[in-house]
């Protein structure tokens, strides 16, 4: 069985980040960056798929810059194969990214092609589905559960209020949603063979975006509101607030 | 120059949130001075769903039924758009940020080659380019984009447009479906199987959340009944904590890595308020916080709060909704 995942290097959920100076990028400066939460369930579901069929290769892939090396790294220390960095820069819709990752999975052979559901930086829930397309492949996404026996898949999906059970063959893409499984830390035996797995580079030039980001702002400051009382005894004037000043009620 | 909204239904009827959507592509459209068709795919009889588009603002209404589309169909719907946009030629295509969405929309977009926004709050037309402001790190940003793709591909959030009555001639026209089942490589076995009573949180009025202050899930039936009092239109929430503790179903996280929310009123029930929650609620109208620790961050955002024990003050706000709502 021979998977890819795609990961993303992205700054970390507990991190403050805001504004650039020039008002069209976003300040990352001095936040940590981690692998994509989403993506860690999709390494995770590789390494359990490559470990109950006994066989195969687990290759993560990301589009970045020198510094994804880092996110490659801890995927190969849960226990990936090897990697690739396709070195250009990610476009600001999903659709350049998702050209330059499609033709590289198409250069190679392989069953399943996992993603994580969402970025948390661009949050733009685009790139699986467009690698699915580009690629001409059944796609399962917001997945919480996947069985795969032979080349047929059932991916369980969340939709609004309930869930959807998909019936495919392999190959095809399964973006990965929080639920699926708990992704397991890199062990300190993971971290020191994981500098000696392969680690392909390939130059790929920047990803065209079909979007320009022409302003970034902050949301409206919420000021704090006030407290209406202390207990059980606060609540009539909490009501009466909700329905005569906020009309929520 | 026109814009074209992708209608969704479920069970035969148009979804709520397409009614938003359809209010998104009318600022669009009367912006650009142009028609705003609907497009709605569904099994036979969808058809007559069609006035209903009309009266919410669609000038025609094309439907295309087949006993293949009684829920969604990837490939074959991505073919038939696909073909309707092309046919169209409009300026924008608008459809609800919606679970079926998710897929669709970019897959629409690789398949027309243009650029795509989701989960937009704000639509517009600049110096005749179509230009749309989104989320993004969690709502912690939002960017504004302009598209350099046409048409421009936007799904619209939840709750950020309101659906209005705006009546249309919303003359109707058939699309031929032709296709073969054989080339649909997947298919939905059950949809939308557990029938809740409540809506999704991205879709609900109210939103009443439990954290780990609830201290099991056995005191869930408090957050129920205080839901039931809100009325029908009241979703459940929770924090990560309890999720993760498998207290509550993950269908019902609000957050960075749960839903995203904007309800005119969000009860925050003996939730701390990290920051990875903070970003999936902050942009709701009004916030009420319930928890017994003045200093918890859930305060700092909240337009109301009681500093008190949760399974007091819980019953006695349940308690005083209900008499409101039998004195109306
Ligand atoms: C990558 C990542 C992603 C995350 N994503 C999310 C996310 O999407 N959503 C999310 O919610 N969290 C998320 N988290 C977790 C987040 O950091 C917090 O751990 C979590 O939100 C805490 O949940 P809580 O507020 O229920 O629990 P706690 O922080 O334990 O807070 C419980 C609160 O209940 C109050 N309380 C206790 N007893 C009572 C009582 N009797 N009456 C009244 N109040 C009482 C306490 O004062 C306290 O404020 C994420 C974390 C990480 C690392
Ligand atoms: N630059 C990238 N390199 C590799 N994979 C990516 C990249 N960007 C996005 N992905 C994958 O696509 C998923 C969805 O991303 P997005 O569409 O940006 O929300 C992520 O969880 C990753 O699995």
């Amino acid at each position: 069985m021979n998977i890819i995942v795609c990961i993303k290097r992205v700054p970390d959920s507990e991190s403050r980040v805001g504004v650039g100076s020039d008002g069209v990028s976003v300040d990352t400066d001095g936040v940590k960056f981690v692998v994509n939460p989403y993506d860690e369930y999709a390494v995770e579901e590789a390494l359990r798929l490559k470990e109950a069929a006994g066989e195969g290769t687990v290759t993560v892939m990301t589009l970045g810059g020198e510094e994804s090396k880092e996110t490659l790294r801890t995927a190969l220390a849960m226990g990936a194969d090897q990697a690739v960095l396709l070195k250009g820069r990610p476009s600001s819709d999903g659709l350049g990214t998702a050209e330059r990752l499609a033709e590289a999975i198409k250069a190679c052979e392989c069953d399943l092609v996992l993603f994580g559901k969402q970025a948390i930086d661009d949050d733009n829930l685009q790139v699986p589905a467009m690698v699915a397309e580009l690629l001409g492949l059944p796609c399962a996404n917001v997945v919480i559960d996947l069985k795969i026996e032979g080349n047929k898949a059932t991916a369980e999906r969340e939709v609004e209020a309930g869930h959807e059970v998909l019936e495919f063959n392999l190959p095809a893409v399964v973006a990965a949603q929080k639920g699926l499984n708990e992704p397991r830390y890199a062990s300190l035996k993971g971290i020191m063979a994981a500098k000696k797995k392969p680690l392909e580079e390939v130059d790929v030039g920047d990803a065209e975006s079909r979007v320009e980001v022409m302003q970034v702002v902050s949301p409206p400051e919420r000021s704090a509101g006030e407290i209406v009382g202390e207990g059980p005894d606060a609540v009539p004037e909490l009501v009466r607030k909700l329905r005569e000043q906020a009309k929520v009620l | 120059m026109s814009v074209l909204a992708i209608a969704e239904q479920r069970g035969g009827a148009v979804r709520q949130a397409s009614l938003e959507t359809l209010a998104a592509g009318r600022v669009l459209a009367d912006s650009l001075g142009g028609e705003l068709v609907a497009v709605l795919l569904g099994p036979p009889g969808i058809a007559g769903e069609a006035g209903k588009l009309a009266t919410y603002g669609a000038d025609r209404v094309i439907v295309g039924s087949s006993e293949l589309f009684d829920e969604y169909v990837p490939e074959g719907f991505t073919h038939v758009l696909a073909r309707a946009v092309q046919e169209q030629a409009p300026k924008a295509v608008v459809l609800a940020a919606s679970a079926q969405s998710k897929d669709l929309a970019p897959r629409l977009a690789a398949r027309l080659g243009v650029g795509m926004a989701g989960d937009v709050t704000e639509v517009g037309i600049e110096d005749g380019r179509v230009v749309a402001v989104r989320p993004a790190y969690a709502g912690k940003v939002f960017v504004k984009l302009g598209f350099k793709t046409e048409p421009a591909l936007l799904s619209v959030r939840s709750r950020a447009y309101t659906a209005v009555e705006n009546a249309r001639d919303g003359t109707v026209e058939d699309l031929t479906v032709e296709l073969d089942p054989s080339q649909l490589p997947m298919t939905v076995r059950s949809a939308a199987t557990e029938q809740k009573g409540r809506p999704d949180v991205t879709e609900a009025e109210v939103i009443v959340a439990g954290g780990r202050g609830m201290q099991g899930p056995e005191n869930w039936s408090l957050l129920e009944d205080l839901a039931d009092a809100l009325g029908d239109a009241t979703a459940l929430g929770a924090s990560r904590a309890v999720v993760d503790a498998g207290w509550r179903p993950h269908d019902e996280q609000v957050g960075q890595t749960g839903k995203v929310v904007a309800p005119p009123l969000y009860i925050a029930v003996g939730i701390s308020g990290a920051i990875q929650h903070l970003a999936g609620m902050q942009t709701a109208k009004c916030i009420v916080a319930l928890n017994k620790d003045a200093e918890a961050p859930i305060f700092k955002v909240a337009d109301y709060g009681i500093v008190g024990d949760l399974f007091e003050v819980v019953p006695r706000l349940t308690e005083e909704i209900r008499r409101l709502r039998s004195e109306e």
